[in-house]
């Protein structure tokens, strides 16, 4: 394929071809990372069921950290990215920062509710309650509705450069609830338990567990980056269609 | 392993409900967004003028 862009100056390359080289690179490296995704969620699953032993203290109902932990992580994750990325739109005004923000929005919030399900599903045996309103659980909710509401705004608007502006501020003013988030159970006396894995000591955790734990969270990451991928393919398409580039890559495609 | 049988894996020491209903609960969120990523892709290809599976005169 042809590539006449590249010949353009490199502010021109950075508006208008990025989208274009993009799109073929990113459906490249999808298959890649869902079988990564899908191998290491296999391993995970083994070692959290048939290697990890039961906690003495909770017995088998602990076994819900290995979604729990990896998806609370990655809805926190995924929303520091996609502020980083409608950052980096709002900065340099390029159209594929603010398309890769749109694509990681839904996975967000896919792993925000899936985070709080599965912790209320753990909190009903060990803490004898669905649901309570501490600082941890409460701020977690307020991440789910920064999801809603960036993707709700992002819909409301017609024009789609004013959308991704408006998203783009509501994404990064939401980000302050990030650290919040993370350092409550530090900050607040939550009902939550503290970090069981942190950067500077020793988990206070199985080595067995930390491992599954830890495939599952490479797992999660691996699916969020396919996913993501796949979806801000098909938001170039839905935003690209006049161009020619998408018409002779649409025909390629189906041929 | 911590299980003797089938029915001891299931029963999840007494924590079934909350175990599986978390693991059930996932896996289904994601297969739904794996067929909303698929649904949006195929009418993004149409809308972009591709001869969708020859749907289009």
């Amino acid at each position: 394929m042809s590539q006449p862009t590249l010949v353009i100056g490199s502010i021109n390359w950075f508006r208008y071809a990025s989208p274009q080289t993009f799109y073929p690179l990113a459906g490249a490296m999808i298959p890649w990372f869902a079988w990564a995704a899908a191998v290491l969620c296999a391993a995970g699953l083994y070692v959290g069921f048939f290697v990890a032993p039961t906690d003495q203290q909770q017995g088998e109902a602990y076994r819900i950290i290995f979604i729990h932990v990896p998806a609370a992580w990655m809805s926190m994750f995924i929303y520091v990215v996609m502020a980083f990325w409608a950052g980096v739109g709002l900065v340099f005004n390029t159209r594929l920062s603010h398309m890769m923000a749109t694509a990681l929005a839904p996975t967000g919030a896919l792993f925000t509710f899936v985070a709080l399900w599965t912790g209320s599903l753990w909190g009903k045996p060990t803490w004898g309650t669905w649901w309570v309103w501490d600082a941890r659980l409460t701020s977690e909710l307020i991440l789910l509705f920064l999801y809603f509401g960036f993707m709700a705004l992002q819909a409301a608007i017609d024009e789609p450069r004013r959308a991704d502006r408006a998203g783009a501020v509501l994404a990064l003013v939401g980000v302050v609830n990030i650290p919040i988030i993370y350092y409550s159970v530090k900050w607040w006396n939550t009902l939550h338990q503290g970090a069981s894995v942190s950067l500077t000591g020793a988990p206070t955790m199985a080595a067995t567990m930390l491992t599954g734990m830890l495939l599952m969270a490479l797992a999660a990451w691996m699916y969020s980056i396919a996913a993501a991928l796949h979806r801000v393919r098909s938001i170039i398409l839905e935003r690209e269609r006049g161009a020619d580039w998408v018409a002779q890559d649409v025909k390629a495609a189906r041929p | 392993m911590s299980w003797a049988s089938a029915s001891d894996f299931f029963a999840m020491g007494g924590y079934a409900l909350y175990v599986w209903g978390s693991y059930a609960v996932t896996a289904g969120l994601i297969a739904v967004e794996v067929v909303m990523l698929i649904v949006r892709r195929h009418h993004a290809l149409k809308s972009a003028g591709g001869p969708a599976a020859g749907s289009r005169p």
